[in-house]
């Protein structure tokens, strides 16, 4: 049975798949390809004006819904809006003491390293925090379908990406 | 059995067959044009047989120009040898100069390597020749017109229109800059198409390539690195990178420097006079192309010149070449793994390196390259020729007429990232650097101040943080925003990217539906009127050629939009109420009247509201388009 789609469909239903966290990346991949082979403005370049500018519409919708699905972190906070629930990514305050206390801790020890090998260090406790992280996102998304909790991880990760961006600013400066 | 069509002369069988489209590859030191031609795609050479067209310009006095006005030029071989006698009316490398200001290549050190004259120009920098200030995008011009006028020769046809290939390291004031110059020159432009993404293409079409592919770009004057994921003949770019300030010209002036130090003298070659500066840089390029063609590494080649008053000589082996450019290979090597973690790949995965640019002849530049891949780069394609293949593969495919079979599609990426100046000089990234294209992005901001009815909006093009180390491409204002407190407004401001790249930026109050909007035509690009102006300086007929083409192009576009919404009707026509059927016949209708009269500006009228007539029909259409994809996954992976 086809279904009907159109330009407002969210990002699961225009990739034809179910709502949640956990996603084959490859089978993301292959849609986002099948659905430009069928939207890019290239496919139509001969079909005149108006099958041109549909095309780019669809083009440009395909492209943000694939970059929001892709990215762990942006395919968290849309499930969580579809939910009703903003993550509010600029906002600090709720984050736990907890979490803030090693933030600091952090941001220290990017501050005092003098060279690539103390950094690394530094890299792996990243990466080990967002692994876990990422793991309890995909608990309150596809288990608990909480999404305050939700939102709640998504913040936590955003700090994380910001700062690691921070740690390779770094890097490429020794 | 059918009997055979011989149409009447001058007439061709069915117009699509005389549609001819080009790739155009303007390069830094050479330019070529390539198109399908007795079946093959091919690069077209000109009346003696040599494809290349060394881009080079040289304006003549206006004594020797004769009568007529504005043809007092030399463009190409010709030009070339004119270099070292009159370097200050010769114009090379002037890719470099594109959509840059006489300041910035000055901060940029691209000024003092530059054999001739360069001045503060209307919007960017101009070139003081014998014949008066030129543009870098008259000069351009001049080359893409070469070029034209080689392919309309090849086929005696018109050109429909071009693929221009670009830098795809290039900003947007470059590539506006490139856009004009085709106009000018009198191409229509098809796509301004990334060259290392034209390399991959021709590569992977022509060997049926699969999987993680690199192109290392090194040309005259520009380096570009693209990391693409080939399958199944979809071209998918996954990050770019490179240095537009970086090239095969930078190894012949290190090399020149590298001489001067040897010889004691204290200077560098961007301090000599013009004429011994352009000498000692041509010498020193012959010697670098020599030593990549000797297969005997020890031997040593003689170069001489008469620098301040002195006659010098040296002997120079391949060694000291490597010496004196080892710290450009690892500038290229830098921005190879700066992409690779971008699209967070390892080395070891990338399948291929694919070397494009005349420049990777190089043998250690090879080396290096290869030692980091851990795997010899692939050189089977002609390194010249590859870029303006692959854009004549595009222009075929984006005029109707695919050559490999249409089955292809390019997914291309933004280089550079794009945001808007926020409060204390930051620059807040909108659209981040490798995002799919066409796209669309957007942010909200608001008020900073109670009352305040407009908003600055400062767009800018870069990597950095901080404003003044990004390029800034326009500035504009929202006004009439209804006063509030500070923090109340909600203005959303949207950057949409085309198919080539090019950038508009729209701001919309969300509450009052104040709109802003702006195509960025950077303040360093040209306006329509200037290059008006420029047509008419160059070729008194320019204004009655532009109408005729105008008028042409008008009953091309008329004829493709009829013929597309014929075969729709009968494709998908059950999509239509017989009341909105009749309604786009009677548009159909409309426009087949304009289409007698020569008024192009009627026909574009009637053609554009056949267009807007249509529109439903073809959101229609692509809405079960994609649903039907969809419903054949879901069948597939089931």
């Amino acid at each position: 049975m086809i279904r009907a789609i159109d330009l407002r469909a969210n990002d699961f239903a225009l990739f034809g798949l179910p709502p949640g966290f956990a996603l084959d990346r490859t089978e993301l991949e292959q849609r986002w390809k099948q659905l430009q082979r069928q939207a890019h403005p290239d496919r139509h370049a001969t079909q005149g004006a108006a099958a041109q500018r549909v095309a780019l519409q669809w083009s440009v919708r395909i492209n943000e819904g694939y970059q929001r699905l892709k990215d762990p972190l942006k395919r968290g906070a849309y499930w969580c809006e579809q939910q009703g629930q903003s993550v509010g990514a600029h906002d600090n305050t709720a984050m736990p003491t907890e979490f803030l206390l090693q933030q600091m801790q952090w941001r220290e020890a990017l501050a005092e390293a003098a060279g690539t090998a103390e950094l690394l260090p530094l890299q792996a406790e990243l990466d080990a925090e967002r692994a876990q992280r990422l793991a309890a996102l995909e608990a309150a998304i596809d288990s608990q379908r909480d999404a305050r909790a939700a939102a709640q991880q998504v913040r936590a990760l955003l700090f994380i990406e910001r700062f690691e961006q921070q740690l390779h600013d770094r890097l490429d400066r020794f | 059995m059918a009997l055979l069509q011989i149409s009447e002369p001058g007439q061709a069988p069915d117009p699509h067959q005389r549609r001819i489209a080009v790739g155009i590859d303007l390069g830094t030191t050479h330019s070529l044009v390539a198109a399908l031609r007795h079946g093959h795609n091919e690069c077209l050479p000109d009346a003696q047989g040599r494809v290349l067209l060394p881009s080079v310009v040289r304006y003549l006095p206006a004594a020797a120009q004769g009568a007529s006005s504005g043809s007092g030029r030399q463009i190409g071989w010709e030009a070339l040898q004119a270099q070292t006698q009159d370097p200050a009316n010769t114009i090379s490398s002037v890719k470099r100069l594109m959509g840059r200001t006489r300041a910035d290549l000055a901060a940029s050190g691209v000024l003092g390597r530059l054999p001739y004259t360069v001045v503060d120009g209307v919007g960017m920098a101009a070139l003081r020749t014998v014949a008066g200030d030129k543009s870098p995008v008259e000069v351009s011009a001049e080359i893409l017109a070469a070029l034209r006028q080689r392919a309309e020769d090849s086929f005696d046809a018109d050109l429909y229109g071009a693929v221009i290939t670009v830098p795809a390291y290039f900003d947007d004031a470059q590539r506006q800059a490139t856009k004009d110059a085709a106009q000018l020159a009198g191409l229509k432009v098809l796509r301004l198409l990334n060259e290392p993404t034209a390399a991959a293409l021709a590569y992977g079409l022509d060997q049926a390539a699969e999987g993680l592919y690199l192109v290392f770009d090194l040309g005259g004057g520009t380096f570009d690195v693209s990391l693409l994921r080939l399958s199944r003949g979809v071209f998918e770019v996954l990050a770019t990178g490179g240095d537009s300030a970086l090239g095969g010209d930078d190894y012949d002036r290190a090399l020149a420097d590298a001489l001067l130090a040897r010889s004691g003298l204290a200077c560098h070659a961007s301090e000599l006079p013009l004429a011994e500066r352009a000498t000692l840089l041509a010498e020193a390029r012959r010697v670098k192309e020599a030593l990549s063609g000797l297969d005997d590494a020890a031997q040593t080649l003689p170069l001489a010149a008469t620098l301040q008053g002195r006659a010098l000589q040296w002997q120079i082996s391949r060694a000291d070449f490597d010496a004196a450019t080892a710290a450009l290979n690892a500038q290229t090597l830098a921005a190879v793994r700066r992409v690779l973690r971008d699209a967070r790949v390892a080395a070891a995965e990338v399948q291929g390196v694919v070397l494009v640019g005349g420049a990777t002849r190089m043998p250690a530049l090879r080396q290096a390259v290869a030692g980091f891949f851990g795997r010899p780069p692939l050189t089977n394609l002609n390194p010249d020729e590859v870029v303006a293949l692959g854009a004549a593969l595009q222009a075929q495919q984006l005029s109707g007429h695919p050559a490999t079979g249409d089955d292809w599609l390019l997914l291309d990426v933004t280089p550079l990232s794009l945001g808007l100046e926020t409060m204390g000089g930051l620059v807040e990234r909108i659209v981040p650097r490798n995002t799919p294209l066409p796209a669309a992005l957007a942010q909200d901001f608001t008020t900073y101040q109670d009352g305040q009815t407009a908003l600055a909006l400062h767009v800018l093009q870069g990597e950095r943080d901080l404003v003044p180390d990004c390029r800034s491409l326009a500035r504009f204002e929202l006004r009439g925003i209804p006063p509030m407190v500070a923090g109340a407004a909600r203005i959303r401001v949207t950057f949409h990217l085309d198919a080539d790249g090019l950038l508009s930026v729209s701001a919309r109050e969300q509450g009052s539906g104040v709109e802003a909007h702006i195509e960025v035509k950077p303040s360093y690009g040209l306006s329509d009127e200037q290059i008006a102006a420029m047509l008419q300086e160059g070729n008194a007929s320019a204004e009655q050629d532009m109408r005729a083409r105008a008028l042409r192009e008008a009953q091309v576009e008329a004829e493709r939009m009829a013929a597309a919404t014929r075969s729709a009707l009968a494709a998908d026509g059950e999509l239509l109420r017989p009341e909105e059927r009749a309604a786009i016949e009677a548009l159909l209708q409309a426009q087949a009247q304009a289409r007698l009269q020569e008024d192009a500006a009627a026909l574009d009228a009637a053609t554009e509201a056949l267009a807007e007539g249509c529109e439903e029909f073809a959101a229609r259409r692509m809405n079960r388009s994609i649903a039907t994809a969809l419903a054949g996954q879901n069948i597939n992976s089931f």
